[in-house]
């Protein structure tokens, strides 16, 4: 009789970090920027395109001497030197630069991951081994690194699989600079990432639970996978949240220098390059890509705190 | 120690010794480490279990009672020695052989928070055991994780819930059913209520009881609780710095316990009673447990031992059945003079067995 | 001034309410005790029944918000603590009541010396300089029995074990000869030959000191040889309050009853199943209507379930919380009664 009864759902963790999150009216807001500028990125330059006719490279052919526009019904946020529509910019630049900051993260994801994940749970000599080479990569100055990278490599000297990677896209010389940028920040981003993992499972290998799964006779990488990772995850995604805008902010300072990201393809950070040559007389070049890149991090890092406050197992206690 | 059939697990000369490598940085790097720093957490146990009883294993922080019970399941290695269990050495057995062997061997952990994993639903973690070992399949398993909730006392219809959905109690019977999954022979409890309410543990000593006469298993029940231990506990033995220092039948080894320290630790449980509280005499040790790195040299309790006599010091004692099966490692009592007090008092030296602490070295 | 009766302590119908995400928590709901001068009393509750939450409201150390004393009155030695501001409750803590905690390994700080962590306090509270600070940090330390104290003083806390490391906290609770000491589960986190040295030395110091003590706990045994009189609390509420002979001989509540009961004894007990207390304990944000304890009581009859129960008094010193405090009384006398024919049985405890 009670085996017909039905089976009470129990809520899960995740759940519950969920429900949580959404209390949080801070990290909401970030979420809600988020979805707004990821949708806007992906479908807005082609509504632009369907629109009005501009694309972010368009170039009016009049010949006017003075071709940067104030903020217009026509161009919502104005113009540049060359009388590029600054939106149409603003959104193409929006792809590259979160596609920057999503796919070093990914790679900082895969890469750390793995990487921590080894060490922290073989432990011992190989353990020690694997993190001075962290400590050593550590102690080169990062940005130095990518600068170093990029010169090397970007431009005619990109590697023969990255040259192939952008004419296959269909794009030339400055595709494959920016695949570069994604790799060089990606790989020298991993390293906090593999210390996060590292210390999570380093905790949890000693955790009852793990003890008693081995006392169960569960096999090792059952252990790892079961056991190990779905509890490490929370720290890995709060981190990579918070990665993800860091590493945006890396591609903007390195476009700004002139390194990153080159003309006719924009970043935010190669917008704010251009605006700010002409911040007395064209302000809205510099303003725009500004306060969207701004917009963006903030909420980016809201939702980063938020996450980290829902996932966050202290605060279940009472 | 008399063998017969009855002995489910048996334990010779188990030692778990952890290396801490050299004494300080310099001598590491000189390479001349003179003193080794060594912790003898388990330091040559020698017992057997027999089937079908509990055997309380008593002891304070740090005395290694854990570290024996995580050695006997291969949680720990073994540094040395063997632990017998159906004719075949665990302490060398190979990881897939072991891991065979856990289908009979069990544990329950201390802290019910911290031994269910939190993202595993209540019926994944009992299923778990079931599902490595194939022990049901399909539709089966789940008949038979909610068979096993309701054996430890759980609603069966709570199979999807999650751990902290669950109050200490109810988790701890959640480890039970865990742990009986796999139909085990031997259980290794350790300290299974130490973390729960007063109310609550009665209820889990009750149901690990019941679970006992139903199932026939056998259990080394660890706790520091002594009045617990009493309570579930067929024989008792009693651990002091990585060394079993007496052993024998529950009640007879709290009514007239034979070695000072056993004497010690049972006098300082307190009772419920004021009665009794106010009228009984206790023996205050001085003192805290040493440092199990380089402990006292022969008898380990001998800096807070008020019988302790020069002797003492050079002779590590050994475990000698001082009455009909209660056996103590104390050299001032004997089988011919049991009481040492009354020893004390005629100014008996060491009469005891011991290994003096030269020969044992070579 | 307040007149106080020769009590160093009054509480008087004391509430402390959380606000929680699941709704208004009580975690103190109504208690009301007196505490003489020289007397121990020991308030006894499983987790969750609010014995910590009273002791920090008297200290007024509950965190607002999300707690607050809601209503209530604590008269310290004349004195309306609730009324005091913040800058005179903090010269009342530390000097007239100190404070020991569970946890000896954290309660101390790691970062400074033992002597600077003692030297702190009385020259705070009682102006000392420097030397004579240092001079009454080792007194203080020779008085819970640290050996070696002039040099050990100088340590920090991790060359301190457990046991000493709590010494050396009731070294710093009493280093301002404090009218009162709150020991809030003083040997939980301690082994029983420590825990009974340090109950010891919390008894000795209390008679050459003649401080008040309040003892909270779990452990009944505890209590029992320390006390004078006992409070025992269940999910808020004042469940029992009795002298502590009284409280053991004879209980008027069905939930000290079992609890009495469900510790294993080894004087009452022949190999039977121990008592157990059925269900699980209370979610204080969620309690039941009627008697709190009525879905675990044994006993419990509709009108429980239904009806919050009354503060039965049963003598002078004795209440009870519970619609047949007064049956359940008789009823403990009766058994008394029946187990006194056997009296010797005290002195052949086994553990006696």
């Amino acid at each position: 009789m009670e085996q017909q009864q039905e089976v009470v759902k129990g809520a899960s963790l995740w759940r519950d970090a969920w429900k949580r999150l959404l209390k949080n009216k801070l990290a909401v807001f970030g979420l809600a920027v988020m979805i707004i500028m990821v949708v806007a990125v992906t479908v807005g330059p082609a509504i632009i395109r369907w629109t009005t006719g501009y694309t972010y490279d368009f170039i009016p052919p009049d010949g006017d001497l003075i071709k940067s526009f104030p903020p217009s019904l026509q161009h919502p946020m104005g113009t540049d030197d060359s009388g590029r529509d600054i939106l149409a910019r603003v959104l193409q630049g929006g792809r590259i630069s979160l596609m920057v900051g999503v796919i070093s993260t990914l790679v900082s994801l895969v890469v750390g991951v793995s990487y921590g994940a080894t060490a922290g749970y073989l432990g011992g000599k190989i353990d020690n081994f694997m993190m001075r080479v962290v400590d050593i990569i550590y102690a080169i100055p990062y940005i130095l690194l990518v600068i170093v990278l990029l010169s090397a490599f970007g431009g005619q000297n990109a590697p023969g699989w990255i040259q192939s990677i952008s004419g296959a896209l269909g794009s030339g010389q400055g595709l494959s600079q920016i695949i570069l940028l994604f790799f060089a920040l990606g790989l020298v981003s991993w390293l906090t990432m593999a210390r996060v993992v590292r210390g999570q499972i380093l905790s949890l290998k000693n955790q009852e639970f793990v003890m008693a799964a081995r006392a169960t006779g569960v096999s090792t990488p059952a252990i790892i996978f079961r056991h190990l990772v779905p509890n490490a995850l929370g720290p890995v995604i709060v981190y990579a949240t918070l990665t993800i805008p860091s590493v945006m902010l890396s591609e903007a300072f390195l476009s700004f220098l002139g390194i990153g990201v080159q003309a006719p393809f924009a970043s935010w950070g190669s917008l704010a390059a251009d605006g700010i040559k002409n911040i007395s007389v064209f302000p809205w070049q510099l303003i725009f890509p500004g306060v969207t890149m701004a917009l963006t991090l903030f909420s980016l890092n809201f939702l980063g705190d938020g996450l980290r406050d829902a996932l966050d197992p202290q605060t279940r206690k009472f | 120690m008399n063998e017969n059939g009855n002995t489910l697990i048996s334990l010779r000369n188990l030692q778990v010794h952890y290396d801490l490598g050299g004494g300080t940085l310099v001598d590491r790097i000189t390479g001349g480490s003179r003193v080794r720093r060594v912790v003898k957490a388990v330091d040559g146990v020698n017992l057997d279990i027999k089937r079908g009883e509990t055997l309380g294993l008593v002891g304070e922080s740090g005395c290694g009672k854990s570290t024996l019970g995580k050695a006997i399941l291969r949680l720990t290695e073994p540094t040395g020695g063997q632990v017998f269990y159906g004719g075949k050495d665990l302490a060398h057995a190979s990881s897939g052989e072991m891991r065979e062997q856990r289908k009979n061997l069990q544990m329950i952990f201390q802290d019910p928070y911290a031994s269910l994993n939190p993202r595993m639903t209540v019926g994944q973690i009992i299923a778990e055991p079931i599902r490595t070992f194939n022990l049901s399949n399909g539709g089966n398993v789940e008949a038979k994780v909610q068979d096993l909730m309701e054996t430890v006392g759980l609603n069966r219809r709570f199979t999807k819930r999650y751990p902290h959905e669950f109050s200490g109690g109810q988790r701890q019977r959640i480890g039970i059913a865990r742990a009986l999954a796999v139909d085990p022979e031997f259980i290794v409890a350790d300290e299974p209520i130490s973390a729960l309410d007063v109310s609550i543990q009665a209820q889990i000593m009750n149901l690990m009881e019941r679970l006992q006469r139903e199932k026939n298993l056998t259990y080394l029940f660890i706790s520091h609780d002594l009045r617990a231990i009493r309570h579930v506990a067929d024989r008792v033995a009693v651990m002091y710095l990585g060394k079993i220092v007496e052993l024998g039948d529950a009640k007879t080894v709290y009514a007239e316990p034979l070695m000072p320290y056993t004497k010690a630790l049972i006098s300082a449980v307190p009772i419920p009673d004021p009665e009794i509280e106010a009228k009984r005499e206790r023996i205050t040790l001085k003192g805290d447990v040493p440092s199990p790195i380089n402990p006292p040299s022969g008898c380990h309790f001998n800096t807070r031992c008020r019988y302790a006599i020069e002797d003492c010091r050079r002779i590590d004692p050994a475990l000698v059945e001082i009455k009909p099966k209660h056996y103590a490692a104390c050299i001032r009592i004997s089988p011919e003079r049991p009481h040492i007090d009354e020893n004390d008092a005629a100014g008996l030296g060491a009469i005891g067995e011991g290994i003096p602490e030269t020969e044992k070295r070579s | 001034m307040i007149e106080t009766n020769g009590h160093i302590l009054t509480v008087n119908d004391l509430r402390t309410y959380f606000q929680t995400e699941d709704g208004v928590v009580k975690a103190v709901d109504g208690i009301t005790f007196t505490l003489a001068k020289g007397e121990t009393l020991g308030i006894v509750g499983e987790s969750g029944s609010g014995k910590s939450v009273t002791n920090l409201s008297i200290m007024r150390l509950i965190p607002e918000p999300p707690g607050k004393i809601v209503s209530g009155d604590i008269i310290f030695d004349g004195i309306d603590v609730r009324k005091l501001s913040i800058d005179d409750v903090r010269s009342i803590r530390g000097k007239r009541i100190a404070m020991i905690f569970q946890d000896p390994m954290t309660s101390l700080n790691p970062f400074l010396k033992i002597s600077t962590q003692l030297m702190e306090v009385t020259e705070l509270h009682l102006g000392h300089t420097k030397a004579q600070a240092h001079r009454h940090a080792v007194k203080m330390l020779e008085t819970v029995g640290i050996p070696d104290a002039a040099n050990r003083v100088n340590s920090y806390p991790h060359e301190f074990s457990g046991g000493m490391r709590q010494r050396v906290m009731i070294a710093m609770a009493l280093s301002c000869d404090p009218e009162l000491l709150i020991a809030d589960e003083p040997t939980t986190a301690l082994d029983v030959t420590i825990q009974a040295q340090i109950l010891e030395l919390i008894k000795d110091l209390k008679a050459r000191m003649g401080t008040s003590v309040i003892l909270i706990t779990h452990d009944l045994g505890v209590v029992a040889g320390m006390t004078d009189k006992i409070i025992v609390m269940y999910a808020g509420k004042v469940f029992e309050q009795a002298p502590t002979r009284e409280l053991f001989a004879t209980p008027a509540n069905p939930y000290t009853k079992g609890l009495l009961k469900s510790v294993p004894d080894p004087a009452h007990e022949e190999g039977t199943e121990l008592y157990q207390i059925p269900g699980l304990p209370p979610d204080v944000a969620h309690l039941p209507p009627g008697c709190p304890f009525s879905p675990r009581c044994e006993r419990a009859e509709d009108v429980c379930h239904r009806e919050f129960p009354p503060f039965v008094q049963i003598n002078e010193n004795h209440w009870s919380l519970c619609h047949f405090a007064k049956e359940v009384y008789a009823e403990s006398v009766r058994e008394r009664a029946a187990a006194n024919l056997s009296e010797t049985q005290i002195e052949s405890h086994p553990l006696a």
